[in-house]
């Protein structure tokens, strides 16, 4: 499946948790600027998927390969508790890039209101609402400037009309080159933003369309 | 029915056999207290029978119940406690070495003298010609056991000569100390200074007594009846020499006691001579010149007035204890934190190790590895006191506080440290930025919780000669003869320390919730 272009290519990638295998045989790739989604059941082995991208678990056997760093939005966010929306923005550019402060500051607080929260900047994560805390959790991740995004269900906290501006967000992101995996249940979704959808079940991956 | 008239049947035996031994043992036992920890040759534990006490005191005990027409029957009780327990009544009559004082006359039933005393200096046998008196120690540590005559005797001397009183619970380790160099002299009763010189080597008793007093048998106030029969007993053992005896036989006798003897037996009122004298280091005992520190001794002293001269004292003690408790509380969480990590983060032998020593710190009392620190290892390092208190509750708190951590660090949830991994951050950047920052805060209300013991616990460190507000509260109770204002007085400064502390505790955790 790999293409000449491709950003990232994953090749026969098994993932097991003790004995049980949660991943088998994943095989694909994605191009600059395209939005894959991981379609599939609850339990299915998407989350898993994105995990082994991301380096969270530890791959059995098969390839990965994947530009660094990688932008990773969790399902429920993972925002660091202890400090702003804003800090935890430009706590990774300032600590692991060594930016400059008052820059990655800057920096921060222009992703925040390209994404619609700059003033929620000062709040803390428990003060956001799962819309606000997304948006924080993208910031945080494109803070980095990654090629990939992986984003685990980014519709789980999302009302309707939230959805469509997400969709939106993505796609606005995908034209800027990004590559960005999305891990979703949300057939509706993922039709909305998606270039193309890969089918996850029992831990292997199937081309839907 | 069937069941309340098995229990009514119960009860009945019951009663029967709880009313047998009474009504076979006509009269009952005459309950003795005393401190087995005092020794030989007071009371000690029988070699032989650790169950069956020995001493002079014991023997006098069996002279007085057997002259009463009843059984005596021991009772242990810690010396320091022994005054609040003749008044409480948890035994009849008090006899372990007491000494004859004002205070213990306005408050208890106080016998006749059985025993006089002298007050004496010990010291290093090659500091003999220099520490003749206590006049020739200003600045130096004069050890001795707390709330006794001895111990009044150097506060006096620490204002007129300059001297460093310091005080242990017991009266064994006032002489190895002096043996380590810790302290130059030791003042304490003949008979303790006798035992420490034959018990330790390179020790000298100094021929002139610093000051004069008397055993007595303390009863409850309200037992002034039978304290007059007792004394009636006494008298009559002085007579026709059974005291005597008693006493050559535990080798405690010399020409004091006949003298004694006389004005005991020359006036037959409940006090036939005051209550104890110190001697100015030149004269004959016999020649007891007061100083006004003496003439104080002499006459009950004024609660209210007491409170107000020990306030600074109290103060002072409280200083100490605060300090104490905050450089222990500094050295047990970073100690603390230290093992947390690496019990978290550490290889396996490293996990052993340190999971080893939080298991034996939290298993093993603290009392003991205070004697541990100072007294144990003095062979080999000789700790201050202070030091040795520092570490003793600093290394017992951090093990608590590195459970505390630990746990804390485990709490912080796993999607914290796997977002941490994906931006990029190292081990060590993840850990100081996200993971201890949540973890401390998580542990604060705990922390809090332990200061607070630590500050009471600090208490302990009296057994090692420190004296903080506890200790300092207890020679003011034994001064003055009753613990009521002395521990109002302590508890209302304990409160002023750890309530503060609990409120800038909340302060920080109402800080960090608005941001």
């Amino acid at each position: 499946m790999a293409t000449r272009m491709s950003v990232l290519d994953v090749r026969a990638m098994e993932v097991r948790r003790g004995a049980r295998v949660i991943v088998a045989d994943a095989t694909f790739a994605a191009a600059p600027g395209e939005i894959v989604a991981l379609m599939g059941a609850s339990g299915a082995g998407k989350t898993t998927i994105l995990r082994a991208i991301a380096g969270l678990e530890p791959i059995e056997s098969g390839t990965v390969t994947i530009p660094r760093p990688v932008g990773m939005v969790f399902q429920f966010h993972h925002l660091f508790a202890n400090m702003s929306a804003h800090r935890n923005v430009w706590l990774a550019p300032v600590h692991v890039l060594k930016q400059p402060r008052a820059e990655a500051e800057q920096r921060a607080h222009e992703l925040l209101a390209s994404l619609g929260v700059g003033d929620r900047a000062l709040a803390m994560p428990h003060e956001l609402s799962g819309g606000e805390a997304q948006r924080v959790a993208i910031a945080r991740a494109l803070a980095i400037d990654p090629h990939i995004l992986l984003m685990d269900e980014p519709t789980a906290s999302l009302d309707a009309a939230r959805r469509a501006d997400l969709a939106a967000t993505l796609r606005q992101l995908a034209t800027q080159g990004r590559t960005i995996i999305i891990a979703t249940h949300d057939a509706e979704f993922a039709r909305a933003c998606a270039h193309r959808e890969l089918n996850v079940e029992g831990g292997r991956v199937h081309v839907v369309s | 029915m069937m069941s309340m008239r098995a229990c009514a049947s119960v009860l009945l035996v019951c009663l029967t056999l709880v009313s047998a031994p009474l009504r076979a043992q006509n009269p009952p036992a005459l309950r003795w207290g005393g401190d087995a920890e005092g020794g030989a040759p007071y009371v000690e534990a029988d070699a032989a029978d650790p169950t069956r006490v020995v001493g002079f005191d014991v023997e006098i005990a069996q002279l007085v119940a057997s002259g009463l027409g009843r059984i005596a029957r021991f009772v242990q009780v810690g010396f320091t406690s022994i005054d609040a327990a003749a008044s409480r009544g948890d035994f009849d009559v008090g006899l372990s070495g007491i000494e004859d004082t004002p205070a213990r006359r306005a408050r208890l039933a106080v016998t006749v003298p059985y025993y006089e005393f002298r007050e004496v200096l010990t010291v290093r046998s090659s500091d003999k010609d220099r520490y003749r008196s206590l006049a020739d120690l200003r600045g130096h540590r004069v050890a001795t056991l707390g709330a006794t005559l001895a111990y009044d005797l150097l506060v006096d001397a620490e204002r007129r000569d300059g001297i460093v009183p310091v005080t242990y619970e017991d009266d064994v380790h006032p002489y190895s100390d002096l043996v380590l160099g810790r302290v130059d002299a030791v003042v304490l009763d003949a008979i303790l200074a006798q035992r420490g010189v034959r018990r330790n080597s390179g020790l000298t008793n100094q021929p002139a007594a610093l000051g004069v007093g008397h055993y007595v048998g303390i009863l409850s106030a309200e037992q002034s009846g039978l304290r007059d029969r007792m004394n009636a007993i006494l008298r009559d053992a002085m007579r026709d020499g059974r005291l005597e005896r008693i006493l050559r036989r535990w080798d405690v006798w010399n020409d004091d006691q006949p003298r004694l003897y006389a004005r005991v037996l020359a006036d037959n009122s409940p006090y036939p001579v005051s209550p104890s004298s110190l001697v100015s280091s030149t004269t004959a005992p016999d020649a007891a010149t007061m100083t006004p520190e003496a003439m104080r001794t002499l006459s009950p002293p004024d609660t209210w007035e007491a409170a107000r001269r020990y306030l600074p004292a109290l103060l002072r003690a409280a200083v100490i204890t605060i300090v104490l408790s905050c450089l222990s509380m500094g050295l047990a969480v970073i100690t603390g934190a230290l093992i947390a990590s690496g019990r978290v983060y550490g290889t396996g032998p490293l996990r052993v190790v340190l999971t080893g020593y939080v298991e034996v710190v939290r298993g093993t009392p603290l009392l003991l590895q205070l004697f541990v620190l100072y007294f144990g290892l003095a062979a080999v390092v000789q700790l201050p006191a202070f030091l040795a208190a520092l570490l003793g509750l600093g290394l017992n708190y951090a093990a608590y506080e590195s459970e505390i951590y630990r746990g804390a660090l485990e709490a912080v949830p796993s999607g914290q440290l796997d977002a941490a991994r994906t931006l990029g951050f190292s081990e060590p950047q993840t850990f100081f930025l996200v993971r201890a920052p949540q973890a401390f805060r998580l542990a604060l209300a705990p922390m809090t919780n332990d200061f607070v013991a630590l500050l009471k616990d600090s208490s302990l460190v009296s057994v090692i000669t420190v004296v903080e507000l506890t200790k300092e509260t207890s020679i003011f109770a034994a001064n003055i003869g009753s613990w009521v204002i002395p521990g109002m007085m302590c508890a209302a400064i304990y409160l002023a320390m750890s309530l503060p502390l609990a409120r800038l505790a909340r302060r920080i955790e109402r800080g960090w919730r608005h941001g």
